[in-house]
Order: C-alpha cells, then structure tokens, then sequence
C-alpha cells in the first residue's frame, strides 16, 4: 500500500510555524516578487489562482490584510528535510517527490488511526500540517490525498474496492495525476469524464492515443501498480532527480559528474513543463552508516531569477557541491532538487534588455538540445543521449534579486533570527 | 507579565559535524604510545544535545524572567517538540500570538506559565487565551565568562 503525504499549503506553513500572528490570510510570492507561488486557505477562498501575477490582486490583498512574503526557499528546504526525515520514523520506505510530498510504502493497509498518527507526530516535530491518502497504487494514493485535502480530518484511505469505485465516479479525468490538458480535453470529446470511466477504457485504444504512459495510468487506477519513482509525473512545485551509485564514489570529480547529470535530468522535466526553477538544491549521502541512518550533506541556493537553463544550474550545483565536498568520504548517492517552480509564461520581463535577449538564446539553445535528444537520444549508444552539456555559462549574478518581503532565514543563518516583539517583518 | 523576546533558528541538519576529536592519552608516567596521536574518537556536540534533530530548534533568549533557572539573556536554548510538556519542564510557548520561555506547571486541567526571577508574575492559563506549548527546552548554552 502507497501512502501519499502531501505538506498543506507547504510554504505558507512554513511561515506560520515561526510566526504565530499569522493565523489569517498569507501570500507567498516569486523571486523577485513576481507571481503568487503559495496562498494560505484563506487566500485560495479569495479566488486568488496560483501563478497569479501579484500587482494584479495587490489591491485585493491590501483590502483583506493578506500578509505577503518574498518566497524564502532556504527556509522551506529545510523544513521539508525535517517533514521527512520525521516521515522515515515511520518506514525506511519513504519516496520524497517534491519539496511538500512523498510516498510511503507499507506493505500492510494502515489504520486510519496509525495514519491519524503520522499526522500527529509530523504537526507535533515540525509545525506543519500535512494531508495522508492511502491505497494500492501511487495513482490511487494521489486520489486518496485529493481528498484527505477535503476532509475535517486529512487523512482518506481507500482499501476496499468500493471505496475505490466512488473516489473515482468523483475525480474528473482532468484531476487524474498525470493527465494533462490535452489528454484531459481528448478523453473527454470521447466521453470520457470521470476517473471511473478511464479505469474502464480499453488498453489498446488507451495506448494507441495515449502511449505506454497513459496506459499505465489506467492500470494504477485499476489497482496495479507501475509507477517507478523515476517515471512519475512531473511535480508541479519541485522536481528531484536522484540514484544510487552503482559502487561508493570517494572523489570530486566522479561525484560531480552524477550531479551534472541529474541536473540535466531535472532541467529536461522542468522544460518540458514549461517550468523555470527558483531553488536548487543538491545532496550527498554517505556511503558508511552511522549508527542507523546514513549521513547526507545539503546545500540549497536561491537562484538570482528563475531559469531552467542547463549549464548555470550545472555551475550552481558544483559550487554547492564543493561545499559539501570532503575529502576521504566515499558517497553513495547524490541528488538534486529543483524547487520554486514557476510556469515560464509568469517569469517576470528582465529589468535589463540586454538580459531578456540573453534568456531567449538560451531558451532557444535549450529546445534545440532537448528535440535532439528526443530524436537521437533513444537510439544512441548505451541509451545515452545525442547531446549533452559541457559548457559552463556563468550564474546569474544574486545583486538586483528582489525579495523585499522575505523573512528570516529562522533555521539557517544566524545573522537572520527571528525577533519576536519587534515590528511584523511583513508589509501587508 | 514581561515578554521574553526568542529567536528561533534550527541546528543544521545535514552539516558535516564538528566534531571535537579527543586523542586517547595515558596519564600514567612512562613511554608514550606509538598510538597516543590516533585520534580514536571523536565527540560531537550534537549527538550529546539533540536527539531528535528533524525536532529540534535552537532559540535565542532575550531577557530575565527565567534567570533563576539558569537562562540568562543572549542564552540559546536546545528545543525538542518531540517531547511532550509534561509539569515541570521548561516550555518555549505561543502565547496570545507572541512567543515566550516559561516553567509548565500543571495541576489538573490548570496550566500555570511560571517565571524564573521573582520579578515576575506567573501568569494562568484561562482556557479561553489563545495558548499552545510550541516546543519543551532541553538544555540551555550559556556563555561562561
């Protein structure tokens, strides 16, 4: 059984935990303070979409007092370690698949008093209210999730078939994980509305339109599971791409190496979603055990604007890892995580021209590498791809990022601690 | 009742730790051992304060009321929400929206928030304030000198 554990309004909980005037409603806004990238319950009760450019509701927010924060990923990224090292309690098997989610895996149904439980401790440890599904595939558990987001209680497991049918007769296709816009608007010219229905479509006419992806989905809503982590769907707020080495690497280079390709990994996700990163993050797990957990290193950069640029996230996360870097210790794993993720049509206009030409070659580098790929990278050598990045383009400089509304990195920096009494770091 | 003004601030979870090594050396007179250099364990000051690090927050105190009890200004306090707030225990609690150092003391259902300097006023607990115990102290790094 699959259990997806989804951190509720994740960023806008993060802020809460450190500042207890913020019961009411709260924004959380871009780099550079662009668009709205997490609202409180409050905030999405306004009609307030996610995306929305901030100037446009600005009057609106002003008008019910909605505190408003400059995202600050630092903050975020290490709340989400403690969620899910808290998770790991729990089971070994913990999937972390964005910044706020993870699935877990147990191979007995959970009580909803045991998932009750989770909830409980993960509230108590880190402040942050999460929402449990359960049932027997990862697609189910996503449903499950949708709608523990709608209960009293957060929590919804789904074991027995009817259990299962009525979840699905209510989920429109078009809330099914993994189907997009355009797979939702074709299964619906062809009468296709609920969940339930596409459980009940035939195989071949689901591959034919729909290819071995789309199929596959209709069997995890059928109860079969099939969804390696590597293939999930994309996250829409952060997407890690992380493997095990097939032997302990101990130095620099090889290290370095992994990370660039799962950099490239990710980047290619988030293009193809037409994303751009706020956040990277990078990590590094001992091979050596220590007592009953293997030791990782982390460090996370907030990105001057958002890009989804290969090479200066490549530059990025090998600063980072530098950082974390040590001698003399083999690792077993490294992976990274692309965080803020934004849709690139909500990027804001550069605040220099020559700046905004600069993105669009590289925009247009990017595309031409990824068709490449697309095209050549299957048939080519050991399933390698026809392209791939060795250039380092320089990071964007951090000077001229915008973050006015951000507040203290809490858990991180100790030049930014959080003084209760003095006036509210918000603007609103 | 006076605020104690805290700050908040989190122990790195994923940092590389620094350990302090601690050389196993004889004290007895005689040859030294070829081994006496070998660093053979190290002490973390981690391992000795937090157990439960994905709990764990660090906490800075600014003012007196809980002096008697050793928590000085400046002090930073180790805070585990994994524990529960049981009677007695030093409390980081959310109070009417504003964070504060007390000692919990409960009798039946009365919760009392306790200050540590005579200087102050305990303060009840009225079930209708606005009160959550945020995290228990586990111990508190005072700067000698």
């Amino acid at each position: 059984m699959f259990a997806l554990v989804d951190c509720n309004n994740f960023y806008v909980s993060c802020e809460r935990v450190f500042n207890p005037r913020l019961a009411g409603p709260v924004a959380v806004l871009s780099n550079n303070d662009g668009c709205i990238v997490a609202r409180s319950q409050e905030v999405k009760d306004l009609g307030v979409p996610m995306g929305a450019a901030y100037f446009e509701y600005k009057e609106l927010f002003e008008r019910h007092r909605v505190k408003i924060f400059s995202s600050n990923y630092t903050l975020y990224g290490d709340m989400s370690d403690r969620v899910m090292e808290t998770l790991k309690t729990f089971t070994p098997d913990v999937q972390v698949y964005s910044v706020d989610e993870a699935f877990l895996f147990f191979s007995r149904t959970q009580t909803k008093d045991q998932l009750l439980g989770i909830r409980k401790r993960i509230k108590q440890w880190t402040g942050i209210p999460v929402s449990i599904g359960m049932a027997r595939t990862k697609t189910l558990a996503k449903m499950a999730n949708y709608l523990a987001k709608k209960t009293q209680s957060g929590v919804v497991v789904l074991s027995t078939d009817d259990e299962v049918r009525c979840a699905l007769n209510e989920l429109p296709v078009e809330d099914i994980w993994g189907i997009g816009r355009q797979y939702s608007r074709l299964l619906r010219s062809k009468g296709i509305h609920s969940a339930l229905q596409f459980r009940n479509a035939e195989d071949a006419w689901v591959r034919k339109h729909m290819s071995v992806v789309g199929l596959r989905t209709v069997w995890e809503l059928r109860g079969t599971s099939c969804l390696p982590l590597d293939e999930l769907p994309v996250a829409k707020k952060s997407v890690i791409c992380s493997k095990s080495f097939g032997y302990p690497i101990d130095n620099f280079e090889e290290l370095c190496e992994a990370t660039a390709t799962y950099v490239a990994r990710a980047c290619e996700k988030i293009r193809a979603q037409d994303s751009l990163a706020s956040y990277l993050s990078i990590f590094a797990v001992m091979h050596e055990r220590q007592d009953h957990y293997f030791p990782t290193y982390k460090n996370g950069i907030t990105l001057a604007e958002p890009t989804s640029y290969t090479p200066t996230l490549i530059t990025a996360a090998k600063q980072l890892l530098r950082t974390i870097y040590r001698d003399g210790i083999r690792y077993r794993k490294t992976g990274v995580c692309l965080g803020g993720l934004i849709p690139r049509s909500q990027a804001q206009l550069d605040l220099f021209e020559g700046h905004g030409k600069l993105k669009e070659k590289q925009g247009k580098v990017m595309h031409i590498m990824d068709t490449l790929n697309a095209e050549y990278g299957k048939n080519g050598q050991h399933g390698k791809k026809a392209l791939r990045s060795a250039a380092e383009g320089s990071p964007v400089p951090a000077w001229g990022m915008r973050r006015n509304m951000r507040s203290p990195a809490y858990t991180t920096n100790w030049n930014e601690l959080l003084t209760v009494g003095s006036p509210d770091p918000t603007r609103a | 009742m006076k605020k104690s003004i805290i700050n908040i601030f989190s122990p790195d979870l994923g940092a590389l730790d620094k350990s302090l090594p601690m050389a196993d050396m004889s004290v007895e007179a005689g040859f030294p051992s070829p081994a006496s250099d070998y660093i053979e364990k190290t002490l973390d000051l981690n391992e000795l304060m937090v157990q439960h690090p994905a709990a764990t927050f660090f906490v800075r105190v600014s003012g007196d009321s809980m002096i008697d009890a050793g928590i000085h200004s400046g002090d930073i306090l180790v805070v585990d929400r994994s524990l529960e707030a049981t009677s007695g225990k030093i409390v980081i609690a959310v109070l009417n929206g504003e964070f504060t150092v007390k000692r919990f003391i409960q009798k039946g259902r009365q919760v009392t928030l306790c200050a540590e300097n005579t200087q102050f006023t305990d303060f009840s607990i009225d079930p209708d304030s606005d009160f959550e115990v945020w995290g228990v102290v586990t111990y508190v790094i005072h700067k000698a000198g």
